[in-house]
């Protein structure tokens, strides 16, 4: 059984993690297939032993007829944004070429015994529930630094770098490793914050709260005309709600109550700002019937666009996720989560953005120059226009929505993003690194937010288990300073 | 069967023997013997799985399981499970078989099932059919927590609020083993059909022309008659009490909650595999429950063993 989109899930666990990347090499041979039959890695060879001459139009040498396979993860944003935008740009690039295209749900399970066996595709886009494991794959020396990617020539303009027509912060999101290198090219722009249906909220006269006060009165406005102010589903998306946790934590104490939570800094968890946020939202918790712990996303979603929920966590794809299931009236707008103090660090307009969707390119792949110039040429601005226009949701690349008419959902969140300027509220990057760690904080927020336990105990049992995180010594640590 | 020299006559009958074997054997040993062994082999290493080079740590990955709440969890709720399930499913599976083939009276001096018993055969036996996945799908729109799950709205026909089935961490995994029971009993009910099919027909005519009514007919009777094929249910079903992964995978919130409520070792050892990425421990965890299940396999076939009634 697949849980269908959770595409933003896994997207930054190749962050920051992993050794040196080796270039190329051949693929192992029949023997490594076996889980158990020993390290005969290939030796790496270096990879332009194997490429043609360089040029402004071709920086990586991609011999033009090398066959290039691709493995897309089909989730929320399918995969024809590949076949029928991003291959078709790279076949235009080199018409020689022949792409072998994958669309799949599980990554990881699909991938895992390639990679241990060497027989890896040249594109991998690393997202949803089963992806691929980062640091594991960067321990294995399986990923390729993609900063020549980021120092070659754009696609539009030769005189301007990749790196220099990116939105800034792009790169910093996939570094990885020590000394860190960018493994992953995250495509997509996306957003987080409370989601609603601004033409419900036109007709009852409400405004998104902006206090946790404000909250409170809302919900009971919104309970009076039977609609649940606020929901998330516990079976498969709890994650959603500790998002919501984990923003009005860095609100209340700024960014660094996250990032000590990343590094597993002693006591993390059990910061006031951790304990307030999570009182805050128990509150509101307890406005929620206790059936929707049972529910999975796609359920509690269609609900709020059947008019029964007014405000659901999620982040800017929701809008995509629910077209086909939103009634025409229905027009979504995000707003940001309410402050909690009146001596928050953070204004109330700070919001959670991230560069989201991995993509990486193996370094043993057998084109892995074909993978670098495929992300080249999926951050040309017809790629990322292709993108939005198919997936609606905002790419990296800077000035690509010239032309294009937002949905209102989109516009929402470009408009969020303006206010909020340079507050920007940092993404959590222990989802990625410690799974151990961030399978509990699912556990123990459905615990919190259903009402089993207490902010109090939501704090013990998390700095727990970041403890035990912290004193297992078969987990790779990492660390971030910004 | 004659052992020692090998006369070319023995060679030929041995050779004509293995030709039939060596295929069968191959894929058996290259797609379980193999694999299984190197789950052992793994079980003592580090390895994440997505590389061909690890180490050997020896015991580490066994120690580290005694302090590991979640799989003591598991295995707790295995015991339960192994109490409940193969006894809730046997039981009723041999009250409908009973009712089925010999529950309906006399007819002729014959003893018949109850009437329409040909039909509901087949209907118990559907569940079976289908595989667990569906099983698990379709039960998640009956056990819905809220107003629209088919058994919650049904019960609120007669004013009973929705009942959180697999949402209540003391009911969640009660209800999973429900399913489970669901699913279980058309088999056996089929199975002991054919058991009581093989007992001769007079035995309980006998019986019953002595005067046995219903009751002592099953207890007395039919239970000892086919103790061979309960047995072997028992030890099925015991087994299958080891697994419940897609079910639990399926049905309950979060893969294993709430709370841990409803986890079982599968389930943990898929987790650790492609969740946690750790291969040497989660391979830990299935030797383990190799060793499990083997104990239980031995210990029913001991403990259930009788004088096989010949007829």
């Amino acid at each position: 059984m697949t849980n269908t989109p959770r595409e933003i899930t896994r997207r930054q666990m190749l962050r920051r993690v992993g050794l040196t990347a080796l270039v190329a090499g051949p693929a192992a041979g029949f023997l490594s297939s076996c889980a158990t039959s020993g390290g005969s890695e290939a030796a790496p060879t270096a990879a332009a032993s194997t490429a043609a001459a360089t040029s402004a139009s071709n920086p990586f040498g991609v011999k033009a007829d090398a066959p290039l396979e691709v493995v897309i993860f089909k989730g929320g944003y399918s995969d024809e944004y590949a076949t029928q935008s991003h291959e078709p740009l790279y076949k235009k690039a080199f018409p020689g070429a022949t792409i072998k295209h994958q669309g799949i749900q599980t990554i990881g399970q699909t991938l895992t015994p390639r990679f241990a066996s060497g027989d890896v595709p040249d594109v991998v886009n690393n997202s949803g529930t089963d992806a691929l494991d980062g640091g594991a794959l960067i321990g294995a020396g399986q990923l390729l630094d993609l900063t020549p990617l980021f120092e070659a020539p754009s696609v539009d303009d030769p005189s301007k770098k990749v790196k220099d027509i990116i939105v800034p912060g792009t790169i910093e999101s996939g570094l990885g490793g020590d000394p860190a290198k960018p493994y992953t090219l995250n495509y997509v722009y996306t957003a987080y914050g409370l989601w609603y249906d601004s033409a419900l909220f036109e007709k009852e006269g409400w405004t998104p709260p902006k206090t946790f006060d404000e909250f409170k009165t809302f919900a009971e406005a919104a309970k009076a005309k039977d609609i649940v102010p606020f929901a998330y589903a516990g079976k498969n998306a709890s994650y959603y709600a500790y998002w919501m946790i984990l923003i009005s934590a860095a609100k209340i104490g700024g960014n660094e109550i996250l990032i000590n939570i990343d590094n597993l800094a002693d006591n993390a968890w059990n910061n006031d700002a951790i304990k307030q946020s999570a009182a805050a939202w128990a509150e509101i918790g307890k406005f929620m019937d206790k059936s929707y712990e049972g529910l999975i996303h796609t359920e509690v979603q269609t609900q709020q666009n059947q008019g029964k929920i007014a405000l659901y966590p999620s982040g800017s794809w929701l809008e995509a996720e629910q077209a086909k299931d939103t009634p025409a009236e229905f027009k979504y707008a995000v707003a940001p989560t309410p402050s909690v103090t009146a001596a928050d660090k953070m204004p109330y307009e700070a919001v959670r953005a991230a560069a989201a969707e991995g993509f990486v390119v193996p370094a043993k792949g057998k084109n892995a120059q074909g993978g670098l110039e495929y992300l080249r040429q999926m951050l040309s601005k017809q790629g990322a226009k292709d993108f939005t226009e198919r997936t609606k949701s905002l790419t990296v690349v800077i000035g690509a929505t010239e032309g294009l008419t937002l949905s209102p959902g989109l516009q929402s969140v470009a408009d969020m993003q303006t206010a909020a300027g340079q507050n920007v509220v940092t993404f959590s990057t222990f989802e990625g690194w410690y799974k151990e760690l961030e399978t509990e904080l699912r556990k123990q927020t459905n615990a919190l937010m259903f009402g089993r336990i207490s902010a109090e105990e939501f704090a013990t049992k998390m700095q727990e288990a970041a403890d035990k995180t912290k004193n297992d010594s078969s987990i790779t640590k990492q660390t971030r300073n910004v | 069967m004659r052992h020692g020299k090998l006369t070319p006559a023995a060679l030929r009958r041995y050779g004509f023997i293995v030709s039939f074997l060596i295929a069968p054997l191959a894929l058996y040993i290259v797609f379980f013997v193999s694999p299984n062994l190197q789950a052992i082999q793994l079980a003592f290493t580090n390895s994440r799985g997505i590389s061909p080079t690890f180490e050997y740590v020896g015991f580490e990955n066994f120690i580290r399981l005694f302090d590991d709440e979640v799989f003591w969890a598991a295995v707790r709720h295995h015991g339960v499970i192994l109490l409940a399930m193969p006894l809730l499913s046997l039981l009723i599976a041999l009250f409908f078989s009973f009712l089925l083939n010999l529950g309906g009276g006399q007819r002729n001096g014959r003893l018949i099932g109850v009437w329409g018993s040909g039909f509901y055969k087949v209907v118990f036996f559907f569940p079976q059919v289908l595989a667990v996945a569906i099983v698990g799908v379709l039960f998640q729109a009956i056990l819905r927590p809220d107003k629209d799950g088919i058994l919650n709205s049904a019960l609120g026909l007669v004013g009973i609020d929705p009942v959180g089935w697999l949402i209540n961490p003391d009911l969640a995994l009660w209800t999973i083993i429900g399913v489970a029971v669901w699913q279980a009993v058309g088999f056996y009910v089929v199975l002991f059909s054919a058991g009581m099919a093989s007992v001769p027909k007079e035995i309980f005519e006998a019986a019953a022309l002595d005067g046995a009514g219903r009751f002592t007919l099953f207890f007395r009777v039919t239970i000892p008659l086919i103790w061979n094929t309960v047995q072997v249910g028992w030890v099925y079903l015991g087994i299958a009490a080891f697994d419940c992964f897609a079910l639990v995978q399926v049905l309950s919130v979060d893969r294993g909650g709430p709370d841990n409520a409803t986890t079982v070792l599968p389930l943990e050892i898929w987790r650790q595999a492609f969740t946690y990425y750790k291969f040497g421990y989660s391979s830990a965890m299935g030797v383990a429950l190799v060793f499990l299940v083997l104990t239980f396999a031995a210990l029913t076939l001991r403990v259930t063993r009788r004088e096989r009634i010949e007829y």
